[in-house]
């Protein structure tokens, strides 16, 4: 076995099968996740099962640029799929771990990655149980793509669905919105804003939780990722047919994220979070939720932005200057205008 | 037509441009369309373009109209 | 601090008190009856005015039309197949992030680059010439479209480039300008508009005196105005004092920003490198002298010349019927198209295409009128 130089790159021969794939997985995947079911490097994992539901998703992660202002495409994709598991209603336990690499990725950008693999699962409490690794040819892919695959035990008492929103329940995030998608925005190259926001990928299964003693009080959770809170909203109000109705003054915007929406004119509420949970709880709940919230690092912003109310399926907003607005879905690629 | 905000000019970085922040965000300007930009200005920021400075006497006598009319009942 | 020149212009308490001297000046307006209707001269008003719910201050009275609406949605079908017509050479095209979803004849530019076109998105013209000397052995060419506001950032890419010898960069043009659209509107004997709301940060550039043309005895009152709530309140607000006086005259409401004779500077370089011409504005035609272009010592960056592609007449449906919109003629259902061929997603006219263009936004807050 051979370990790479730092300086040295990824070839197609790392993904062959012959002796450089070895040595990568033995040099960089084995020392890091080599210790849970991975041990020995078997096709498939083999894991406990217990009695109950369990909690299944998958995910695909294609950010550009790899590395951004608090994070990484490797934290993310941990984030992603524990978050996706956690909102609903799950205790996230395992996950799997595809890594698609263009030729010519240099190796300390990947072990940067497989570090913030590492951690962020580590810190989720989830175990990497099996993992593939492919390298493709230049230009067939974009440095690094990843999908993640996370497995949990459903928490007991959570019924979570669009359907179980009402008239009067209210809606509630867990901390700062837009954040992630700003700041990987601003680190574009044509784009180069210098000290644009951080990301807030982060992992919220504790927030989950530490709404387990509310679960029959919690109607939907979502996390507000790819179209931001407009777009889970909306999805909301199709879904259950009620409206949605928010106050812009609520709304947890940071300084940072209205000045970048308002230089490249992009709507803040179409823009993504990565570690954040918009939660529709009954209104008897709210305040608890949010003192449960709150007492946790990670929902220290959390804050009430609207409620649930009868009538057409839509989502308005009252504005800071006293108007209402109708809140749409985003149109779908998120680009600087100047108009 | 024409997105443009208001970003505090902070430091000259070169002829004809300079760093510029808005919200805790730094974005480097060009400063090629105005005459005289100096650190402490705040301009209009067009396309990572000064377009105009921005006059703060006239904003500042503009908030205090606000605030007179705010009060009024 | 700086966020205060924004925050301070979005305060709910001021913005009651000047939506209700509006509803008064309204009040003392209806007269005959009919609404009264003003002008957004500019896209960004229209903008401005969904995104923070203002139409819902309004008295029910007074009307906004969007008018010929930004540099990006004017852009004619021609051009966008040019422009497709270059990616499709090899070309890289650098653009406003906007440009990507104008249709042409055929295709929008996101379409050509899901069939391997180049085209990157920038949020500065100067990225432009970044991707230029970064790939000296790629021709690049920069979507240089413009009202007055944007032309000089745009246009001072041409000495820029070459002072620093980029040889592989070039501009498409299609830079217009507002005061001659204003013209050929007003010239219709037909046109129903009581006035205009002009643009905050054209007028930076061009100055207050641009409008004295339309205003005055035969002319309609021209009020300048910024794009936070409460400045486009105070334009709405200074429109009707005026009409309820029997006034028109220029009045700037935007007085942070814009100042006496513009910005000199940036339009000596406007002057310095281009030349009026004739152009095509999507869905009002050819308005003369209303565009501008590079001269002629400058040509070896003028894409069209450089690739031998000039910009041709595209093809929009002729009974598209954006042009009665704007000047108050018609209401968007009442076009043949609309909602049946023309919709956001398949827009034709410079109406459809701006997100919140008066048919685009007929059509999406329809909804939200009804109780």
């Amino acid at each position: 076995m051979k370990a790479l130089e730092v300086e040295s790159r990824i070839l197609l021969a790392h993904g062959g099968g012959g002796r450089l794939t070895r040595d990568l997985i033995a040099t960089e995947i084995v020392p890091r996740f080599g210790d849970g079911p991975l041990r020995g490097l078997p096709d498939a994992a083999c894991l406990p099962v217990e009695a109950g539901e369990m909690v299944f998703t998958t995910d695909g992660f294609v950010v550009q640029p790899l590395c951004f202002p608090g994070g990484n495409i490797g934290d993310l994709a941990v984030h992603g799929s524990v978050n996706d598991v956690a909102v609903s209603g799950g205790c996230p336990l395992w996950l799997s771990l595809a890594l698609i690499i263009e030729e010519g990725l240099p190796l300390h950008t990947l072990r940067t990655v497989l570090n913030s693999v590492k951690s962020a699962a580590e810190a989720c409490g989830v175990t990497v149980a099996t993992g593939d690794t492919k390298v493709v040819e230049r230009g067939q892919c974009d440095g690094l793509f990843i999908t993640t695959t996370a497995l949990g035990r459903r928490l007991p008492g959570f019924r979570i669905a669009a359907a179980n929103a009402r008239a009067g329940d209210r809606v509630l995030v867990s901390g700062g919105l837009a954040e992630h998608g700003m700041a990987v925005m601003c680190a574009r190259k044509n784009i180069g804003i210098e000290q644009g926001p951080l990301s807030d990928s982060a992992p919220v299964h504790r927030l989950v939780a530490a709404l387990a003693p509310l679960a029959q009080s919690v109607a939907w959770m979502r996390d507000p990722t790819r179209g931001g809170l407009a777009s889970v909203l909306n999805e909301l109000v199709d879904a259950a047919s009620v409206g949605v109705s928010l106050r812009e003054a609520d709304l947890p915007l940071s300084a940072g994220v209205r000045a970048v929406a308002d230089m490249l004119g992009l709507d803040p509420l179409h823009v993504a979070s990565e570690g954040r949970v918009v939660l529709v709880c009954r209104p008897e709940a709210a305040d608890e939720a949010l003192q449960r919230w709150r007492a946790l690092p990670e929902g220290a912003g959390a804050c009430e932005i609207g409620r649930v109310v009868a009538g057409p399926t839509r989502v308005t907003m009252e504005t800071t200057a006293g108007g209402l607005r109708l809140v749409d879905m985003p149109r779908g690629e998120l680009l600087p205008r100047i108009c | 037509m024409c997105l443009a905000v208001p970003m505090l000019l902070e430091s000259l970085t070169d002829k004809d441009a300079g760093m510029a922040a808005l919200g805790g965000s730094r974005h480097e300007v060009d400063l090629s369309l105005i005459d005289n930009p100096q650190p402490g200005d705040y301009l209009i920021v067009h396309a990572g373009f000064a377009i105009e400075k921005l006059d703060t006497e006239e904003a500042e006598a503009r908030l205090r109209l606000f605030d007179e009319l705010a009060a009024t009942p | 601090m700086t966020m205060r020149y924004i925050d301070g212009f979005r305060s709910s308490a001021a913005a009651a008190a000047l939506a209700s001297r509006i509803r008064d000046s309204a009040a003392r307006l209806q007269t005959d009856g009919r609404a009264v209707t003003l002008l957004e001269v500019c896209g960004t008003h229209p903008l401005a005015i969904a995104r923070h719910g203002i139409r819902d201050l309004l008295p029910p009275n007074v009307s906004l039309v969007s008018g010929p609406g930004c540099p990006v949605c004017v852009t004619p079908p021609g051009y966008i197949d040019t422009a497709i017509a270059l990616a499709e050479r090899g070309i890289t095209l650098a653009t406003f992030g906007d440009m990507l979803h104008v249709p042409g004849s055929e295709a929008t530019l996101c379409d050509c680059r899901a069939e391997g076109g180049r085209a990157e998105a920038c949020y500065s013209p100067l990225d432009a010439l970044r991707i230029a000397a970064e790939r000296p052995r790629e021709e690049v060419v920069f979507l240089a479209v413009g009202f007055e506001t944007t032309t000089a950032p745009v246009v001072s890419l041409v000495p820029r480039a070459h002072a620093a010898g980029v040889e592989n960069l070039s501009i498409l043009t299609a830079f217009k300008l507002v005061p001659p659209a204003l013209r050929a509107l007003l010239d219709d004997p037909e046109i129903r508009i009581d006035a205009f709301l002009c643009p905050a940060h054209v007028s930076a550039i061009i100055g207050p005196e641009a409008y004295a043309p339309f205003s005055g005895p035969n002319g309609v009152p021209c009020v300048i105005a910024g794009f936070e709530p409460l400045d486009i309140l105070l334009g709405l607000d200074g429109i009707l004092r005026q009409l309820a006086g029997g006034q028109s005259r220029v009045e700037n409401q935007y007085s942070r920003v814009v100042r006496p004779g513009g910005n000199p500077k940036a339009r000596a370089v406007m002057d310095a490198h281009l030349r009026p011409t004739d152009a095509e504005w999507r869905g009002l035609g050819v308005i003369p002298h209303s565009g501008l272009t590079l001269r002629d010592e400058w040509s070896a960056f003028d894409a069209e010349r450089r690739h031998g592609v000039p910009v041709l007449r595209g093809h929009i449906d002729e009974t598209c019927r954006c042009g009665d919109v704007i000047k108050g003629k018609i209401r968007p259902p009442d076009c043949p198209l609309f909602g049946t061929v023309c919709d956001p997603d398949h827009a034709l006219g410079p109406c459809m295409v701006s997100a919140e263009g008066a048919c685009a936004a007929h059509f999406k807050y329809g909804l939200l009128e009804t109780p």
